[in-house]
Order: C-alpha cells, then sequence, then structure tokens
C-alpha cells in the first residue's frame, strides 16, 4: 500500500523519462540503420567513414578546440579579476548577462558589424589596413562563437576561483613561490574542475550549432550539428542524419567522461 | 586589486560582450535602412513592428507556449525531485538523476532531431502541440535541478515532527514540504520561462509550416538579411531580458531569507 503510493504519484515524472529521454534516443539509434527508402542497411555507417564525413569530424573538432581554447584563454584572467574585485557580485551578473540576450540576435548583430561597410571593416580602414571580407569567414565564425560561449566558460571557472582557499595562496606565497609559480601549482591545479565544467559547456554545443554557421559562415563551415540539420530538414535523410547524431551522442559521452560528470551550470 | 592592468583587462572584456547589442540597439533608431551609416533618428521600426500584426501573433504564441510549457514542466518536475529524494535505494537514485541530466547535457539539435522522429512516429502533427511537448520535455529536468537543492537541505525531523503530530502524508506533502521548497520551485518555473522563451534549434526542429515562435522568425528574417525591424525587436527584448534578470534576482534573493531562517 505505502510503496504503491509512493510510486503512484510519480507516474508523471516516469512518463517524461520513458517518453522524452529513453524513447528519443532508442530511436536515433533506430533510425540510423534505415536508409532513404525505408530498408534495413548499415550504409550509414560505412558512408561515416568515407573520407567525407571523417573530414567534416575532423574539421567540426578542430573548431570546436579553437572555440574552447579561445573562451578558456579570455575567460580564465577575466574570472580571475571578477573574484578579486569588491564589486564581484555586480561584475559577474553583467558577464552573465548578455548570455540570455537571444543567441540569434547576437549572431545578427555581427551580420551587421562584420558587414562590408560595418563597425569592423570602418575600424580596419582608420587603422590603414582596409576593407576585408570579415563575414562568412572562418575567422568570424570563430570569433561569434566565442563571443556567444564566454560567460558559459566565465561562471563555472569563477565559481572554483571564489570556492579557493586565499590562505593557500598566501602560503604558497610565504614559502617563496613567484606569483607565476602559484598560479602554476596552486591556483590552477584547484580550480581545474571549474575549467573542466566551462570546456563541457563548451565544447559540445560547439559542435553542434547549426545557426551560427548558417548565419555568421554562409555554408564553409560545416559542423556536425550543421550536417545533422541538413540530413533531417533539407534532404530529408534521416538515417544519416540520426547516424551523425548516434556518433556526436558518444562524442558527448566520451567527452563527459573525459571531464568529469558535471551538470552544465544553469545560470 | 588597485592595479590598472586588471581593471583594463575586464573593461576590454565587458566592452566586447557589450558593444554588439549596444549597437543593435543604435542602429534601430537609424532612418536609413542600413546597419553600418546612421542616417537620422527615427521611431518608424517601431511604428512598423507595431503595426505587424502577424509578428504581434508569433509573440503571442511564444509567450503562451513559454508560460503553458514553465507552468506544465513545474508540475512534473516538482513530482520528478520528489521522486528521486524519495528513492529507497541508492543506486535507483543515482539512475534517476542521470536519466534526469541527459537532456541537460545533450545539445539541441540531438534533442530537436530525436524529437522530430518521436512525433512523427507517434503521429502528432507538427505545430502547436509539438512544440508546447517539444518545451515541456526539455524543461522538466531545469525544474528538477532547481528544486533537488531545497529538498535536500530540509531537516527530515521537520517530516518526522509533522507525521508525529498527526498529520497524514498529504498534510505533510501540502503543509510541510511545499511551503519549504516554494522558492526553488519559483526560480524553476522562470529558468523554465527564459529557456522556453529564448530556444531556438529544438523548436526549428518540430514546428511545422504553419507555426513559428519568436526566435525561429529572427532566424527567418536575418537569414533574409538585414532589416531594422529586427533591431527594434530587439531593443525591446533586451529591456524585458534586463526586466527579467531583475525578477531573478528578486527569486534569489527571497530563496536566500527562509534558508537563512531556518539556520537560526
Amino acid at each position: 500500500m505505502d510503496a504503491n503510493k509512493r510510486t503512484f504519484y510519480s507516474i508523471p515524472y516516469m512518463l517524461w523519462i520513458g517518453l522524452f529521454v529513453v524513447a528519443p534516443i532508442l530511436l536515433v539509434v533506430y533510425y540510423s540503420f534505415f536508409d532513404l527508402n525505408g530498408n534495413f542497411t548499415f550504409a550509414n555507417y560505412q558512408n561515416f567513414f568515407t573520407p567525407v564525413y571523417l573530414m567534416m569530424t575532423l574539421s567540426s573538432f578542430w573548431y570546436a578546440f579553437l572555440i574552447t581554447f579561445f573562451c578558456l584563454v579570455i575567460a580564465y584572467p577575466a574570472a580571475y579579476f571578477i573574484t578579486q574585485s569588491k564589486f564581484k557580485q555586480i561584475l559577474l551578473l553583467l558577464i552573465i548577462l548578455p548570455s540570455w540576450v537571444n543567441l540569434l540576435l547576437k549572431a545578427y548583430a555581427f551580420l551587421g558589424i562584420f558587414s562590408t561597410y560595418g563597425a569592423a571593416n570602418s575600424f580596419l580602414k582608420t587603422i590603414g589596413i582596409g576593407s576585408k571580407q570579415i563575414l562568412f569567414t572562418d575567422f568570424s565564425f570563430v570569433f561569434v562563437s566565442v563571443y556567444i560561449f564566454i560567460p558559459f566558460m566565465v561562471l563555472p571557472i569563477f565559481n572554483a576561483l571564489d570556492k579557493l582557499n586565499p590562505a593557500l595562496v598566501y602560503a604558497s606565497r610565504d614559502l617563496g613561490a613567484s606569483s607565476w609559480m602559484t598560479f602554476l601549482k596552486v591556483i590552477f591545479p584547484l580550480t581545474s574542475s571549474g575549467v573542466k565544467a566551462g570546456v563541457q559547456a563548451v565544447f559540445i554545443p560547439a559542435l553542434s550549432l547549426f545557426m551560427i554557421t548558417r548565419l555568421i559562415a554562409g555554408n564553409r563551415v560545416i559542423t556536425l550539428g550543421t550536417a545533422i540539420e541538413q540530413h533531417f530538414l533539407v534532404t530529408q535523410d534521416w538515417g544519416m542524419g540520426a547516424t551523425i547524431a548516434v556518433f556526436l551522442i558518444l562524442i558527448m559521452v566520451i567527452i563527459m567522461i573525459v571531464t568529469g560528470t558535471r551538470k552544465k551550470g544553469v545560470l | 586589486m588597485k592595479s590598472f592592468w586588471p581593471r583594463a583587462y575586464l573593461a576590454f572584456v565587458f566592452l566586447i560582450l557589450y558593444a554588439p547589442i549596444f549597437y543593435l540597439m543604435f542602429y534601430s533608431f537609424n532612418s536609413g535602412g542600413t546597419m553600418s551609416s546612421f542616417d537620422g533618428f527615427t521611431l518608424d521600426w517601431y511604428k512598423e513592428l507595431f503595426s505587424d500584426t502577424r509578428l504581434l501573433i508569433i509573440v503571442l504564441n511564444t509567450i503562451v507556449i513559454a508560460l503553458l510549457s514553465a507552468a506544465i514542466s513545474t508540475i512534473i518536475g516538482v513530482i520528478g525531485a520528489l521522486a528521486i529524494i524519495y528513492a529507497r535505494k541508492r543506486i535507483y537514485q543515482n539512475t534517476l538523476l542521470s536519466l534526469n541530466n541527459v537532456l541537460i547535457v545533450s545539445p539541441d539539435v540531438i534533442i530537436g532531431a530525436s524529437f522530430l522522429i518521436l512525433f512523427t512516429i507517434v503521429g502528432i502533427k507538427l505545430g502547436f502541440t509539438s512544440v508546447l511537448l517539444a518545451h515541456i520535455a526539455f524543461s522538466v529536468p531545469i525544474v528538477v535541478i532547481m528544486v533537488l537543492p531545497k529538498l535536500q537541505e530540509m531537516s527530515s525531523s521537520l517530516i518526522d515532527a509533522a507525521r508525529d503530530l498527526g498529520a497524514s502524508r498529504f498534510d505533510v506533502l501540502t503543509k510541510v514540504i511545499l511551503p519549504y521548497i516554494t522558492p526553488g520551485i519559483f526560480a524553476g518555473f522562470f529558468m523554465a520561462l527564459t529557456y522556453s522563451l529564448d530556444d531556438f534549434a529544438v523548436t526549428f526542429f518540430v514546428t511545422g509550416n504553419g507555426f513559428t515562435t519568436l526566435s525561429v522568425e529572427i532566424y527567418s528574417l536575418a537569414r533574409r538579411g538585414i532589416s531594422l525591424n529586427i533591431n527594434a525587436l530587439s531593443t525591446l527584448l533586451f529591456l524585458f531580458t534586463i526586466f527579467l534578470v531583475i525578477g531573478y534576482y528578486f527569486i534569489q534573493q527571497r530563496n536566500e531569507k527562509p534558508a537563512a531562517g531556518v539556520r537560526k
């Protein structure tokens, strides 16, 4: 009786897990075994291991790596300086605020800034470099992605730095370590959990965002996400799209295991 | 930190973060049609925005979807958090929690594509229903994550005391547990609301031809190129966002107080 009551109230939640967590993953795997005409086949997996798809996966990784790397390089010092500030809560809020602005609007802003007569080109002209094609290049794709992901990198690193006991830093300095050594041997290792969480929050979406590549990079950059969207919504080849999705899920699981199972920072 | 360089660095980061947003807002007042040369001040784009009934309907759709999905996912999420906290075995609890987090860590394309397959197989017509279901689905785990810490910090002696004093199970739930976790519930509802308002990728997959939300509409407008309507729209959305953030921090403040009260 008691046990029955307990399981009874949780039915809506269990239904949700069954319908929207378990079933979709199984369906993606199931669909990856079918070709365009609905015949059972392994051809999608064979296709994935052809140079075309492998190159695409590799370049998708390369872009995601670049984006994550630049995010980390910019975000770590920013997070560090914020923790040192008297106004750290307000500064943190100011870092987070842009992440609440619709992602598409931010991408759209760069359509204007990077356009032929936009702000970036007029700046290049005034410093004497002259106008360049910026929009629809690899550079613009990486720049805009880094811009969008910076808050997601700053937040976990800030949380880790904020928890760091300052006595450890003082001890290290007292014992004769230079500030660089202190950073390398004390601060960075103790905040690596934040860095891992940040890398996770940036790398996986960077592999899969398709709207930025479409808007900013024209069709020059094709990520795994772009390929999935293309197969599902344009060419209607769901089998191939599902196959790429299976690999993306596998990659995601591997990254989660490598960087430790942490939740994505919800604000 | 009194030195100059950290401040300069932070100022630079903030400049990069905010310049594009203000750039957008600035050109929403441009009487010329471009985002590169400012010809003169005008409010025409805002007038055009407010006379565009199609767009207003889309805004209404977006708000209805957000409110409905946030409300329903909050109910399911609270049930889920209770189910996780009262799971008897540790393994069972961890399994539920892992399953819960799958949708939080999954990339949007995967969620969108798999839901598209799901809705097609089940036979749900793409449109309002499919978008609503998808939004409920990806908001539930967020609510659970927001409510769970509140349940975890609640002392079990509170429930024991209520039971000792003769409260039924239902009374314990409605008079002890729910009031205690109310701040978490509000925070969860609020996060679900913003996730729904902000979502593009999942909606893009499961919306049919007839139904559009604001994010999807912005995407299709932006793919056609620059039109200063979007700038005007983004200015209004930015102000609305600031309003929401203030609301969220207000809720968080209320979150702090009961916790402090209990610690006494």
